[in-house]
C-alpha cells in the first residue's frame, strides 16, 4: 500500500545522545501500513453494548458489535445486520426485520433471530442505559431463524430510527457469561461485558487497556467486503495540546477531536489533511418564561415572559460575529433549533436578519423596563466548543439594549442540573437530534414536564394544545400527515420564540495526508470507511 | 520507642478520618454524577431512581458513615464511569504513578544536589549563573507549560521522544513496568524532567544555601588548615554536613511528587492515577475520587511516619538521651 509512514527518529532505531548524557537505544517496527493508529480525546467507558449511551462508548463498539441498521454520514439508514425492515401489513405496532444471513459472531457461533430477541430484551432492562430510545417496545419474538418480529405498545413509525446504536450480542456468549444484564452499579459487581466482547463486526477486539490503548484486528470471518484497515490501535489523550502534537509528531494517524483553535493552523500543516462538517447538535438559549417573577432578576415580574423581551433579545443577537470571532468559521449560524439533516427542519426557520441594537432597546423599554434589567446567564464551560465565550459574546449583545446579564459559567456536571431542577432562569444548552426527526426535540424540549417528557425544558413551556399534538406524533402511521404536524408544531414555537438558537456545532477530524475519512453527523467514524490513497 | 509508634499511629488514623471528611464534604460542590452516566433521554423519575439506587439522596451523615464502613473493609465500590471495582482500577494504575514518580525524584535528588555543590563551589562562574537562572525559570513556569514546551520542541519539532503515554510495558512479578523496554524509557524521560524539574530546583537551592553556610563554619577552616585536600573538604566534610536537611526534605516531597504527578500526567496522558482522578472529577466519579484522595493521605501519613521514625533512630542526641536517661 502506498502510504508512507513518517516515523519519528525514535521509532527508527537511531542513538540519541539526551540529556544528561543519557543514550537511548530506541528500536520499534514501524507501523504497519494497513493500521490505523486513532486518538480522540476519551475512550470508551464499557465495553458493554447496552450499558453507557454515551458517544465515545458507541462509537467504538460500532467496531465491534454490528446494529440492525446504521446511519450513513449524510444521515440516512443503511442495512446492517437487518437487510429489511417494515411495519408488518397486518398490525401497524409490529415492526418486521429481515436478518442477514451467513453472519457470525467472533468465537464462531452464527448470528440468528434469537440474538436479536435476548438483545432486544437485554437493552429494555432496568439496569440499560438505553432503554428511554426502547420504552415503546412491548415484547420481540423469532418468527424464524432470520426474522424477527417486534412488537410495540402502539403504532411506532419512527422506532427503527432509535436502533441506529443498537447493538446486537449473542445470546450463548451472554448466558455462559451471566451477563444477561447491563452493569448495575449498585450490585457493587463488574460485569463480564466490560471488559470482554463477541460481537458480529468487523473488528475484534485484541488486547483493550482502559484509557491507555485498545487494539482492534479485522475479522476475516465478517460478512461485508474486506476494509482498507485492517488493525486499529485506538489511543485516548486527553489533553488537546498533546492530541495535536501527537499527530504532528506522527505518533498518530487521525486525531477525532480537534480543538477549534487549531484548525486553521492544521489546515496549513503540511502534511496534514483537515475534514469539517456538520454535527447533529445545535447551540441555543433558552428561559423561564413561564413562573410568576425570575430568582435572578432585580424586578418584580418576569421580564422572558414578555414577548417583547424575547422579540429584542432575537434581535440583538449577532450570530455572525459568534461564527467569525469566537467560532473562528466553524459553526453553522441558524435561527432553526434543529440541525439542517432532522426531519421537519425549512429554510424558513433557518433563515435570520441583521441585529438591529436600537429596535431592540427600544423594545425593552416598551415592556415596562425603562432602564432594563438584570439577570443571571448559566453557561457551561467544558461541554460544548467554546461555549463559555458563546455566553460571554451574548452578555456583551445584550449590555448595548439594555439587559444586565451577569454570567454564571460552571462544569457540566454543575449545569446540567440547574436545567433539570429548574433552577435557573435564562441558560445555555446544546441539543441532538439522534433519531433525525423533530418529534425528539418535541418530546423532551417542548412538550410539558411530565413523566417522560420534558426533561430538559427549562423554559418551563407548557402548551396543552401542543402537548396533545407532540403525543400525537409518536403514533402517526401517515408520514405526509405527521410532517404536516411537524411543521404547524414548529410555527408555534417558533413564534412563541422557546429558544434563542445560536448555531449548529461543527465537527472537524485532522489526519495524515494520504488517509480518507469523512466527518461522521453523529461524530461516530467508522473506520472501515477509511481509503489510503497516495 | 513502641508507646511513641503507638501513638504515631493514633494520630495518622486521625489525619486519615478527617481527610476522609473534608474530601467528602466537598464532593457535594464537584456537581450531580448522575448526568453523566445517563443519556439525555432519561425521564426525571428515572434519574431519581438511580440516584435513590446509589444513596446519593441519602443525608450527607449517613453517606459518609457507609463509605468509612466499606472503606474498612477495603471495599471502595465500583467506578461510575468505568464500571470496574475502585481499588482494582486504582491498584491497576499506581505502578504507573509510584515509577513516574520515582524516577523524577532520582533525577531530581542527583542533578539537584549536583549542581547545587557546583553553584556553592563556583560562586562567580558563567555556569553557575547560568544554572541559577534556568532553574528560576523551573520554578516560575507552571508544570503544565513546562510539559507541552518539551513536547513541542522534543517530540514534534525533533522528534526524538514520543509526546504522550507509557510505552511498552513489561510485568516483572505482577508489576508493569516501562523501564524494560526502549519505548518505556524513551516516554518517560519528558514527564520525568516536568514533573522533576521543581523538585530539583528545590534541592539545588537548598544545597547550594547549606553548602554556604557550611563552608564558613570553623571546623572547615581547621580541616584546610590541617591541609586536607579540596576533594575531601568539599564533600568529605562540607557536603556530608548539607545532606541531613536535604534528605528530610527529598524524603517529604516524594510525597507531594505523587500527588502532584495530576498535571503532568494530564499533559502527557501518563496511564497513572493522577490522570485518572482528573477524569474522575470531570464524570464526578465520586467512588474513585474519595479512594484517591484516601491514597494519598494515606501515602503523606506514611511517609511522615517513616521520617519520623527515622529522626529516631538517625539523630545521635536523641539516642545519647535516652542513654543517659537510663543511668
Amino acid at each position: 500500500m502506498a502510504f508512507q509512514t513518517k516515523s519519528p527518529a525514535w521509532t527508527r532505531g537511531t542513538r540519541s545522545a539526551l540529556l544528561a548524557g543519557a543514550a537511548l537505544a530506541l528500536t520499534l517496527s514501524a507501523a504497519d501500513a494497513n493500521t490505523l493508529r486513532w486518538a480522540r480525546v476519551a475512550d470508551a467507558l464499557t465495553l458493554d453494548p447496552h450499558s453507557q449511551n454515551e458517544g465515545p462508548t458507541s462509537t467504538l463498539l460500532h467496531h465491534i458489535y454490528e446494529t440492525l441498521v446504521s446511519r450513513a454520514t449524510d444521515g440516512s439508514l443503511q442495512p446492517r445486520l437487518a437487510t429489511e425492515w417494515s411495519i408488518h401489513p397486518d398490525d401497524d405496532t409490529v415492526w418486521v426485520f429481515k436478518l442477514r444471513e451467513g453472519v457470525t459472531f467472533h468465537d464462531g457461533s452464527a448470528f440468528t433471530a434469537e440474538d436479536v430477541v435476548f438483545s432486544v430484551n437485554r437493552v429494555t432492562a432496568e439496569s440499560s442505559g438505553f432503554k428511554a430510545l426502547h420504552a415503546a417496545v412491548e415484547s420481540a419474538e423469532a418468527v424464524d431463524d432470520h426474522t424477527v418480529h417486534i412488537k410495540m405498545t402502539g403504532p411506532s413509525p419512527l422506532y427503527v430510527q432509535n436502533m441506529t446504536n443498537f447493538f446486537i450480542m449473542d445470546k450463548d456468549w451472554a448466558e455462559a457469561n451471566g451477563v444477561e444484564l447491563p452493569q448495575n452499579f449498585a450490585a457493587g459487581e463488574e460485569n463480564y461485558a466490560v471488559r470482554n466482547a463477541n460481537g458480529t463486526g468487523p473488528y475484534t477486539l485484541v488486547s483493550r487497556d482502559p484509557e491507555v490503548r485498545t487494539v482492534l484486528q479485522h475479522f476475516e470471518g465478517h460478512w461485508a467486503e474486506a476494509p482498507e484497515v485492517t488493525e486499529i490501535i485506538y489511543t485516548p489523550i486527553s489533553e488537546a495540546a498533546t492530541r495535536v502534537a501527537a499527530l504532528l509528531s506522527g505518533e498518530v494517524d487521525v486525531v477525532q477531536d480537534v480543538p477549534v483553535q487549531d484548525i486553521a493552523r492544521l489546515e496549513q500543516t503540511e502534511g496534514i489533511t483537515v475534514t469539517a462538517g456538520p454535527e447533529n447538535r445545535n447551540i441555543f438559549f433558552s428561559y423561564d418564561m413561564t413562573s410568576e417573577r425570575l430568582a435572578s432578576a432585580n424586578v418584580d415580574d418576569n421580564p422572558f415572559a414578555k414577548p417583547e423581551v424575547r422579540e429584542a433579545m432575537a434581535l440583538a443577537l449577532d450570530r455572525d460575529a459568534i461564527q467569525q470571532v469566537v467560532m473562528r468559521g466553524q459553526s453553522q449560524p441558524s435561527a432553526a433549533p434543529l440541525p439542517p439533516f432532522v426531519n421537519g427542519w425549512t429554510e424558513e426557520m433557518n433563515a435570520y436578519g441583521a441585529p438591529d441594537y436600537d429596535r431592540a432597546a427600544e423594545l425593552i423599554r416598551e415592556a415596562g423596563y425603562p432602564d432594563g434589567f438584570s439577570v443571571d446567564l448559566n453557561c457551561p464551560n467544558d461541554r460544548y466548543l467554546n461555549d463559555e465565550a458563546i455566553c460571554q459574546a451574548l452578555v456583551g449583545m445584550l449590555s448595548r439594549i439594555g439587559m444586565n446579564v451577569n454570567l454564571v459559567s460552571q462544569t457540566r456536571s454543575l449545569h446540567f442540573p440547574l436545567i433539570e431542577n429548574w433552577e435557573t432562569d435564562f441558560y445555555l444548552l446544546g441539543w441532538g437530534v439522534p433519531t433525525f426527526d423533530s418529534a425528539y426535540v418535541f418530546n423532551f424540549l417542548v412538550h410539558t414536564r411530565e413523566g417522560s417528557y420534558g426533561s430538559y425544558n427549562g423554559a418551563r413551556y407548557s402548551n396543552p394544545e401542543l402537548d396533545e399534538k407532540i403525543e400525537a406524533l409518536a403514533t402517526m402511521t401517515d408520514l405526509e400527515a405527521r410532517d404536516a404536524l411537524i411543521a404547524e408544531i414548529w410555527d408555534k414555537v417558533m413564534e412563541d420564540r422557546v429558544f434563542l438558537n445560536v448555531h449548529n456545532q461543527m465537527l472537524a477530524y485532522a489526519m495524515r495526508d494520504g488517509i480518507n475519512l469523512e466527518v461522521h453527523p453523529e461524530n461516530q467514524p467508522n473506520m472501515t470507511t477509511v481509503t489510503f490513497s497516495d | 520507642m513502641l508507646a511513641y509508634i503507638i501513638r504515631r499511629l493514633l494520630q495518622s488514623v486521625l489525619v486519615m478520618l478527617v481527610v476522609a471528611l473534608v474530601s467528602f464534604s466537598l464532593f457535594r460542590f464537584v456537581g450531580d454524577p448522575i448526568n453523566s452516566m445517563v443519556g439525555q433521554e432519561t425521564s426525571i423519575a428515572d434519574r431519581d431512581a438511580l440516584r435513590t439506587q446509589l444513596g446519593l439522596n441519602d443525608p450527607f451523615l449517613v453517606q459518609f458513615a457507609g463509605f468509612i464502613g466499606r472503606a474498612v473493609q477495603g471495599d471502595f465500590g465500583i467506578s461510575y464511569r468505568l464500571q470496574q471495582p475502585v481499588m482494582e482500577l486504582i491498584l491497576s494504575r499506581l505502578p504507573a504513578t509510584l515509577e513516574l514518580a520515582l524516577i523524577s525524584g532520582i533525577v531530581a535528588f542527583v542533578l539537584g544536589v549536583g549542581f547545587g555543590v557546583y553553584t556553592a563551589l563556583r560562586r562567580r562562574g558563567w555556569l553557575s549563573n547560568a544554572i541559577m537562572t534556568v532553574s528560576l525559570i523551573g520554578v516560575s513556569l507552571p508544570t503544565f507549560l513546562i510539559g507541552v514546551l518539551l513536547i513541542w520542541v522534543f517530540a514534534v519539532e525533533l522528534q526524538w521522544l514520543p509526546s504522550f503515554g507509557r510505552g511498552d510495558v513489561v510485568w516483572v512479578g505482577g508489576w508493569p513496568t516501562g523501564l524494560l523496554t526502549a519505548s518505556g524509557r524513551a516516554s518517560l524521560v519528558l514527564p520525568a524532567i516536568t514533573l522533576g524539574l521543581y523538585q530539583m530546583t528545590l534541592i539545588m537551592r537548598l544545597v547550594r544555601a547549606e553548602m554556604l553556610e557550611v563552608l564558613r563554619a570553623d571546623y572547615i577552616k581547621f580541616a584546610r588548615a590541617r591541609g586536607l585536600s579540596n576533594r575531601a573538604v568539599n564533600f568529605g566534610h562540607a557536603l556530608k554536613n548539607t545532606m541531613v536537611p536535604v534528605i528530610t526534605i527529598t524524603g517529604l516531597q516524594l510525597g507531594s511528587i505523587i500527588a502532584f504527578a495530576i498535571i503532568t500526567e494530564t499533559v502527557f496522558q501518563w496511564p497513572g492515577v493522577g490522570a485518572l482522578f482528573i477524569n474522575s472529577v470531570r464524570f464526578v466519579d465520586v467512588p474513585v475520587m474519595a479512594a484517591y484522595l484516601m491514597l494519598i493521605a494515606l501515602i503523606f501519613v506514611v511517609i511522615n511516619l517513616i521520617v519520623d521514625l527515622l529522626y529516631y533512630v538517625v539523630d545521635p542526641r536523641l539516642r545519647v538521651d535516652r542513654a543517659n536517661a537510663r543511668h
